[in-house]
């Protein structure tokens, strides 16, 4: 829209009141009930976790930088990549977007004060700190080497910390139960007057949409590792054949949770893309409606996919041919967001800032995400593919090409709300190409490794892998320096970076009315809406005019 | 994209699961470049210029980019579909081959002539051939990229993999399910050759080696079995102790009773290996009761004893 009116970034001096000095000392953070207070902890948590899930990370591919044994012997290995995968999945990208960004916007966009229930709030946060210490130990006592997926029978029989790590992960389930059933309730009941549903910005319908898969699936999840737990420590036959239980039963239980458990990753994801395009090209998001609906028909069908994680595993072909017919269905909802976002391009006044740069590369990234999916989908490719490189790379340009890059993008977009202050754009910028670089040159070469037939979770391969191992490892490196220099840019920001107006991007949502960073219970007066989410001539957030 | 990026082509039904392959694959770029070049070319497009306000949504537009995807979508699961049918379902006649999958090997067994071997599985060209699978242990996946073929294979249950070879050739087998510390080592070859090779082969492995010198015979077993796998001739410990001079040696078993290794301790171990652990390693090995005939036994202890 060319005839939106000239936002300031800056703003001349920092406000003198605001949640991060409204009471001060430890137990003033410790007891808070401040959901922005509380989306910070969960946010420097989650990014802690992202750098020592990223270091095991970086240890395995160093490993495999060459052919032959070089740094670690080969339990070590094995345990290096069961910790990244447990740390990322369980630490870090299942709590990200919804418990750091979330918390700290979702009232914000909405228009509340707070959540529906703060306290409820603060107990998910220890929660997830208990779970995250149990997890620790866990990993310094004996670690675990079976996969972040502990397949039995040998997750009962392995002579590694197993039973410390599920715990962990029972324990972090229910941060994510009692996230989900607050913010559900939150915007069933603190809508403020005005705000239908259909005026909700198209992040709250994603965390809305992701809360529902957390309460619903997590549960089984948590039995599920109970019943592993019972049978390594009481001898319970459910899932050793030995005593009479089945592996598969497992396999079935497990991905009941973790295929909607992807789905809370990329949800949210998705409704931070949805933000950012709206500001900067500075229009609604194209099919606002399909694009809302979408979220929960993913939701909603995503828990009827599972057993594509499994069509060798000796189900039945009746059922393989169920979850495939299944798992296409889940694939259409998200191309339609995919092309949605692209059309809300077209005719809109693009501004290249950071936060849109990472969006441009999450549009590109997914799609090959989502395009890959389609041969693990088909039954027939799905049988020559599974448990390769394929399957890896699949994943991680969905959960990293994808939702960190989300992350990421958001972190920058909602950063001056945060915080106060403005980063650097060109460092912003230059860190979001060197991953762009780095991201694809590990990933894209394991899609190659795949096809070609490298089997995933080994610890050496035949020498003809070797060149293809050896450019994703140097992919690698290019990543971490990547998060370096993002992680610069944010602390250059808290030392440096300059004061930031109420709304520096023209953005339109409720967020973009308060002051940067905001008053503890956020709104001065309750606001009153009359516009819908992007509408970038009568916004309040744009004409200053508070309903 | 064949040559450069698939392995060989080796079964019936290879071809099919290429070719749908290629079909998502082309399809997929396809979209990707239409979708990108999209995106590029508004952004740089829609940054420069000044223009009227856009319509919010378009109904027509919506339901035709979601109708057209749902129809290619639909069309790919059904040939997926199809293909995998044919994986799965193996023809009447296919030559029966039982394979035990345990930790960190690979074992056959030929019923239909009483043969045995480990690693290496050798059939015959354009025959169809049906693995019975088990495992003795946890869950492992038998998996030949040449083939397009891969199936789990599981503890307290049987499932099966079928495959007709159309090239003579060797073709790689690996575990395609994480098993422990040795998976990536889990591994051997499919030895496709003609029909007389493969009669030759039988009539050779049926009779019963009673010529070949004991430690001769016992160092073939040694390689053919993988016992090497797990343990070294060379002095280095691995999974398993080193057996360089091991034979005569006092060893120290992991409940604290020393032993000599003599005859009855060798034979003991490779049929019974959990009742005496040596002390420091983990109680892993497979046992082989009924896998090797007594010679064979015998064999591999005068090997063993000579290796000093």
């Amino acid at each position: 829209m060319s005839t939106a009116p000239h936002i300031a970034t800056e703003a001349p001096e920092f406000p003198k009141e605001h949640y991060l000095n409204a009471s001060k000392g430890f137990k003033s953070w410790a007891l808070t009930v401040d959901h922005k207070r509380i989306g910070l902890m969960y946010l420097v948590s989650a990014l802690t976790f992202f750098l020592v899930g990223g270091l095991f990370a970086l240890l395995v591919r160093l490993e495999l930088f060459l052919p032959g044994g070089q740094f670690f012997d080969q339990k070590t290995y094995n345990q290096l990549f069961t910790l990244h995968g447990v740390v990322m999945v369980f630490l870090f990208i299942i709590p990200a977007i919804p418990a750091a960004l979330g918390n700290f916007f979702l009232p914000l966009q909405l228009g509340a004060k707070d959540v529906a229930f703060p306290k409820l709030n603060l107990m998910s946060f220890y929660i997830y700190a208990i779970g995250a210490i149990i997890a620790i130990a866990a990993m310094v006592v004996g670690a675990v080497d079976t996969g972040w997926t502990f397949y039995t029978p040998y997750s009962l029989t392995t002579n590694t910390a197993v039973v410390g790590t599920v715990f962990a992960a029972f324990v972090l389930g229910f941060s994510s139960i009692l996230t989900g059933v607050n913010f559900i309730v939150t915007i069933h009941k603190l809508r403020p007057p005005g705000m239908t549903w259909f005026r909700m910005p198209l992040f709250l319908w994603a965390l809305y949409s992701t809360s529902v898969i957390q309460l619903l699936s997590t549960p089984v999840l948590a039995i599920t590792l109970l019943l592993l737990i019972a049978e390594r420590l009481l001898g319970v036959g459910v899932f050793d054949p030995a005593l009479g239980g089945d592996p598969v039963l497992f396999q079935h239980f497990f991905w009941f949770y973790s295929h909607p458990a992807v789905y809370i990753m990329i949800v949210p994801a998705f409704g931070v893309i949805s933000e950012i395009i709206a500001t900067f090209s500075r229009r609604e998001v194209f099919g606002y409606k399909f694009v809302a609906l979408s979220s929960v028909a993913i939701a909603v069908i995503g828990f009827f996919v599972w057993g594509h994680h499994m069509f060798v595993s000796g189900q039945s072909e009746f059922a393989g041919m169920v979850f495939s017919f299944l798992t296409f269905f889940v694939a259409i909802p998200t191309a339609v967001k995919i092309f949605n976002w692209t059309a809300t391009l077209y005719k809109g006044d693009i501004q290249l800032r950071t936060p849109m740069v990472y969006a441009l590369i999450f549009l590109v990234q997914f799609t090959i995400g989502g395009l890959t999916g389609l041969p693990l989908g088909a039954l027939g490719t799905n049988v020559a593919l599974h448990d390769t490189y394929y399957v890896v790379a699949h994943f991680h340009y969905v959960m990293m090409g994808g939702v960190v890059f989300a992350f990421v993008g958001g972190l920058h977009y909602w950063w001056p709300k945060i915080t106060g202050r403005m980063y650097n754009e060109k460092i912003g910028t230059f860190a979001a190409l060197t991953l762009f670089l780095g991201f694809n040159i590990t990933f894209f070469t394991q899609f190659l490794l795949g096809f070609k037939g490298m089997p995933r979770r080994y610890y050496d391969f035949d020498q003809n892998f070797a060149g293809l191992h050896g450019f994703s490892s140097v992919g690698s490196w290019i990543l971490g320096i990547g998060f370096l220099i993002a992680l610069y840019c944010f602390i250059q920001s808290l030392r440096n970076g300059p004061i930031a107006s109420k709304n520096p991007w023209g953005g339109t949502t409720l967020e973009w009315t308060t002051q940067s960073p905001p008053i503890a219970h956020n709104f001065v007066d309750t606001p009153t809406v009359t516009t819908d989410p992007y509408d970038h001539e009568n916004s309040p957030a744009l004409t200053g005019r508070v309903a | 994209m064949n040559d450069f990026l698939y392995p060989p082509r080796a079964s019936t039904y290879a071809g099919d699961v290429d070719a749908l392959m290629n079909f998502i694959n082309y399809l997929s770029i396809f979209f990707w470049v239409l979708i990108t070049g999209a995106i590029l070319y508004f952004t740089w497009k829609y940054s420069r210029e000044k223009h009227k306000a856009p319509a919010p949504h378009n109904t027509a537009l919506e339901v035709t980019w979601t109708v057209i995807p749902t129809i290619l979508v639909v069309a790919i699961f059904a040939w997926g579909f199809k293909s995998f049918m044919t994986l799965s379902r193996a023809p009447r006649d296919a030559m029966e081959i039982h394979v035990t999958g345990q930790k960190w090997s690979w074992a056959f067994e030929y019923p239909d002539y009483g043969i045995q071997t480990a690693q290496n599985l050798t059939v015959p060209v354009n025959r169809p051939v049906k693995l019975i699978m088990s495992s003795t242990d946890v869950i492992h996946s038998f998996w030949v990229p040449a083939f397009r073929n891969k199936m789990d294979v599981l503890p307290g249950r049987t499932t099966t993999l079928w495959f007709e070879a159309t090239e003579p050739g060797d073709y790689r087998i690996y575990c395609a399910e994480y098993c422990g510390d040795s998976h990536w080592n889990m591994t051997g070859w499919v030895k496709v050759v003609s029909q007389e090779e493969f009669d030759a082969w039988v009539e050779e492995n049926t009779k019963e080696d009673t010529t070949t010198p004991l430690a001769e015979l016992g160092e073939q077993l040694f390689t053919q079995r993988v016992c090497h796998t797990c343990h070294s001739t060379d002095g280095s410990d691995k999974i398993g102790p080193t057996l360089k001079g091991i034979f005569g040696h006092e060893v120290e078993l992991a409940d604290g009773r020393k032993v000599i290794v003599d005859e009855d301790y060798l034979r003991e171990s490779i049929l019974e290996p959990g009742a005496k652990v040596v002390k420091g390693f983990q109680p892993v090995m497979p046992s082989y009761k009924g896998q090797l005939k007594d010679r064979q036994v015998n064999a591999l202890i005068e090997y063993i004893k000579t290796l000093k």
